[in-house]
This record gives C-alpha cells, structure tokens and sequence, in this order.
C-alpha cells in the first residue's frame, strides 16, 4: 500500500505544481462546451429530453476532459522512461503491479479533478446537479472512466520507446472514443450501424452513467453502464498491469 | 573499464537485475540475481549513467520518494535525508526543484539517494560523464569519501582512464563482453613492464654501456641519439642516471619519464587504445544529447 500510495502522490504533486498543463487541457472542453453549447443550443432539441442541449452536452464534455487526462497520465510513462526515471522505481524492490497500480489511481486522480473543474465551470452555463446521490454517482463514473483510460494509456505506453506514437493513439484512437460515445449527440436516434459502434466504446457507458448521475434521465440504464464500465476498467488494468510488467527499460 | 560498447552498462543492468542474464549466474551480496531479486535490489544502490531524478520535484522529495519506496520508516527516512543530503552539500538547497539544479548537482543528489538504504555495493555508472573537469574532481572526492565513511563497496564503470587509476582498488578491464584482465591498477600497470626512462644525449653509445652495467638496469634500447631505459620505479633511477652522466662527462640534452598507464594496460591487453576505438562510435552526439538534457 506505501509503494502505491508513493507514486500516487508523486502523481498527484506533479499535476498540482504543473499549472500549465492544467489549464492547457482545460482549453479543449471548456471551448467545446462554449461552440457547441451555445451554438447549437438554439438548432437541437434531444428526442425524449426535456433539457436544453447544453444540458445534454455538459455530462459529455467531463467525460472528454476525463478521457484525455487519463489517457495522457498513463503516456507519462514514456517521459519518466526518457527521462530515465523510471528506472529508478524498477530497480526498487518492490512489484511492478504496485507501481502501475500507483501510476493508475494517480492518474485517474488527476483526471476526476479536471472533470470537477469542468463540472463546476459547466454551472455557470446553465449545468446543474439534480441531487447529492446524483453528484456521487456522475464522481464514481469519472473514476471509472479515470481508472480505465489511464490503464489504457500505461497499456500503450509500455512497449512504446517514445512519443512518436502518440499522435497515432489520440487519432486512431482517442478521438474515435470520444467522437463515437455519444457525448455530442443522442445515440438513440443513430443509424443502426452507427448505434452498434457506439454500443462497444466503452466511454459510452461512462457518458450516459454521468448524464444518468446528473440529469437524472439517461439513454442506458446506470446500471448496465456501471457493469459495463466496471468490466472495461478491470480487463484494462489487468492487460496494463500485464504489459508493463513486460515492459523493458 | 573499457571502452563504448564493451557491456558495462549491460554487466551493471543485469547485477541490478534490470535485465536478464542470457546464460550464466551471478551473485550480489551472496543473492542469486535470477532468482533472488528483491534480495539483491535490498542490497544496491545505483546511480544510471543517464539522470533519473525526477526534475518536477525538489531534491528533498526525490530523496523521499526513494525512501518510501524502499520502506524506510518515517523517522529514520527524515534523518537519513538530512544526513546524506549534508554530505553531498545540498541541504541548503533541499527545497528546490531539480530542475534547477546543474549536472553536477544532480549527480551529488542521485549518489546521496543511492545511498539511503544503506546498500552493501553502490553502482556507479559513468558517474562523472559529460562533467567539466572541476566537477568531476569533486565528484571524485565524494567516492572516495563515501567508500571511507559509509563502508560500501562501490562498483564503478567508466572509460576515463585516470578514474580508474584513482579511486580504484582494482581495475577490470573489460571488451567486447569479456573481463580481460582483473588486478589492482598498479600491479596492473607493473605486469606489462616496467616505467621508460628516455634520455637524449650526444654520446648515447657510452652512456647506454656505463647505465648497463648496474643491477637495475632491465632492458633498453637506442635510437639516434635516444636512449630509452626501462626500469623499475623510474623516479629513483633518474637522479642515478643523471649522476652517471655527469662523473662521465656525458652531456645530457633531455629527459623524459614515462610511467606505464591504464591506457597502456589497456593497449597492452587489447591491442588498441581507447580513442580509436572510440573514433566514429557516435560518442560526440551521445555527449552532446546528454548535455542537452542534463542542461
């Protein structure tokens, strides 16, 4: 537990002392939220939903500023391989699992702070929280979806040698997590194809589970989204834990 | 020691048990490094030849990580800290990031934090590669300090030849994956023959006959107007050769003392010397790299 929690907090003091990178990965959602929010406010109405559709659009724009810091906490990994101080914590004697079980639970830590920052901004453009039950049931989703995506990110990280592939996994494959997930848009009135592919993005869980959470009303059961995700976030860290044990430096 | 290439870093990773051995068994601090190797781990200190701090935190929280993950109790981690980091003269600056620290620093940080667990060997790899000069001396000091002080064996790697012959006690050679040869530096230098003493002199044939004929005298040879001696302990026989020069009135125009080096250890075992071996290895962009990133 000291070593997990160890990494954790170098995590942890990382982020805080990085304010650069905090507000930098603000930038993307709270610009989204603010184009599409507002622009599209007016135009779209959600079938089956009372609630405006920057209402609709908040519960989606956390989940993305969650996936993307989680994503990139779990590619941390290559800079501490470059800048060799991985090596320092492999040649401890202490498991590998436990490292990347730090590494995991400090980056979904990070990634629930800045979809709390999001969320609290997303209250001055109209967003609200039904109830107390529903705030702690959108949390547990963003941990969720912390959880699983930065164990994604260790995943590719570990046989990586540098961050030229980087750019491959944000296009090949965060944006069509993201994009795919239902974030923007409804996915009940998709074309079947296109439903069915949102159906094996795991983000879709994580976004309907905290629109569940925060507008009380969502497309996919909670519960179904909670076992989904729950299922999703083990079978990542369990093949994040398996690579990065691989891993060589 | 030994030149780029050699597999010192590669020996270092595989006793650190960063890397498994492809055949062969070794031991650390009479732990198997195959099947042992939490044990081992317990029992090193390393320092990489490339920096591994992490430079977004200070010097004390690197220091403190370290601890952690070693399981050093809070109250002897706090007193270890402060006692190392006085040792390597950066507790006045134990609260700033270590990305302000200059190459120098950050070696002195990473060799306090190799120490903190109080390991059996301490691995130094290339410790003082791309220093200047000043900092390397001082860097020097601190080894052989420590080694004094905290009773650590310490295993050095480094293809700087008078590293070597200073702060060693005994000296590997090591080349293309193989130790060649493996003895205290001198007797090292002693085994390929002894110190060359050169005089250059009008009237080499006389005086080359006259040096002959005393006990010490091992070999020589001439050529011009050179004599080249060859002796042992060649500081004691120069002031013997000038004397016999001058009751025989034979001028002397110049002498030389060369003691054998580690490079000639070296060159002897190896049959090339470390330079050429290193011409066109890339060394210069290696160097440059790392100086760019230890800023």
């Amino acid at each position: 537990m000291d070593v997990i929690y160890t990494i954790w907090l170098r995590n942890v003091k990382r982020y805080l002392r990085s304010k650069s990178r905090i507000i930098g990965s603000l930038g993307m959602p709270i610009f989204f939220l603010l184009t599409l929010g507002f622009g599209l406010n007016s135009v779209i109405s959600v079938p089956g939903m009372e609630h405006d559709y920057i209402r609709f659009l908040i519960p989606g724009i956390v989940a993305m500023s969650v996936l993307f810091t989680s994503v990139f906490s779990g590619i941390q990994i290559i800079w501490d391989k470059q800048f060799g101080f991985l090596k320092e914590t492999l040649v401890a004697p202490v498991s590998r699992v436990e490292i990347m079980l730090g590494q995991t639970l400090g980056g979904a830590t990070t990634a629930l702070i800045q979809g709390l920052i999001i969320l609290v901004f997303s209250l001055f453009l109209g967003g609200s929280v039904s109830s107390v039950t529903g705030f702690l049931v959108a949390i547990l989703f963003m941990v969720l979806i912390g959880l699983s995506f930065t164990a994604l990110g260790i995943a590719f990280a570990s046989p990586m040698e540098d961050m030229h592939g980087f750019q491959l996994i944000m296009n090949f494959v965060i944006f069509p997590v993201f994009g795919l997930s239902g974030a923007v848009f409804p996915i009940s009135t998709l074309p079947p194809f296109l439903r069915y592919l949102t159906y094996i993005d795991p983000l879709t869980y994580g976004v309907e589970g905290i629109r569940a959470g925060l507008l009380g009303t969502s497309q996919i059961n909670p519960l179904v989204c909670f076992f989904a995700l729950v299922g999703f976030a083990t079978f990542m860290i369990f093949l994040g834990g398996y690579l990065f044990k691989k891993m060589k430096v | 020691m030994g030149p780029n290439g050699a597999g010192k870093t590669t020996t270092i990773s595989m006793l650190a048990t960063l890397l498994k051995p492809t055949s062969g068994e070794a031991s650390v601090n009479g732990f198997n490094i195959k099947t042992q190797k939490d044990n081992v781990r317990k029992s090193i200190g390393i320092v990489f030849q490339d920096p591994s701090l992490d430079e977004e935190l200070t010097a004390y929280e690197n220091m403190d990580f370290h601890g952690r993950l070693y399981r050093i109790p809070r109250v002897i981690r706090t007193e270890k800290i402060k006692e190392l980091l006085k040792l390597v003269e950066l507790n006045e600056r134990k609260n700033d990031l270590v990305k302000k620290f200059s190459g120098g620093m950050r070696r002195r940080l990473e060799i306090a934090r190799g120490l903190m667990h109080e390991p059996k060997a301490l691995f130094l790899d290339e410790p003082t590669l791309g220093l200047d000069p000043q900092t390397r001396n001082h860097i020097w000091e601190y080894i052989q300090r420590l080694s004094k002080e905290k009773n650590v064996t310490i295993i050095l790697t480094t293809h700087y030849m008078e590293e070597a012959d200073k702060l060693c006690d005994r000296v590997a050679i090591i080349d293309k994956g193989k130790i060649i040869a493996l003895n205290t530096p001198r007797n090292l230098k002693d085994g390929i023959g002894g110190d060359l003493i050169t005089v250059e002199t009008p009237d080499a044939e006389s005086l080359r006959s006259r040096i002959e004929e005393f006990p010490w005298f091992k070999s020589s040879k001439q050529h011009d107007s050179f004599i080249t001696v060859n002796v042992v302990d060649a500081e004691k026989h120069v002031a013997k050769i000038a004397k016999i020069s001058c009751d025989s009135d034979i001028e002397i125009k110049s002498i030389t003392v060369h003691k054998p080096t580690l490079e000639d250890v070296f060159l002897h075992f190896t049959g090339r010397t470390i330079r050429e071996e290193e011409a066109g290895s890339g060394e210069h962009i290696r160097m440059v790299h790392r100086a760019r990133k230890r800023r």
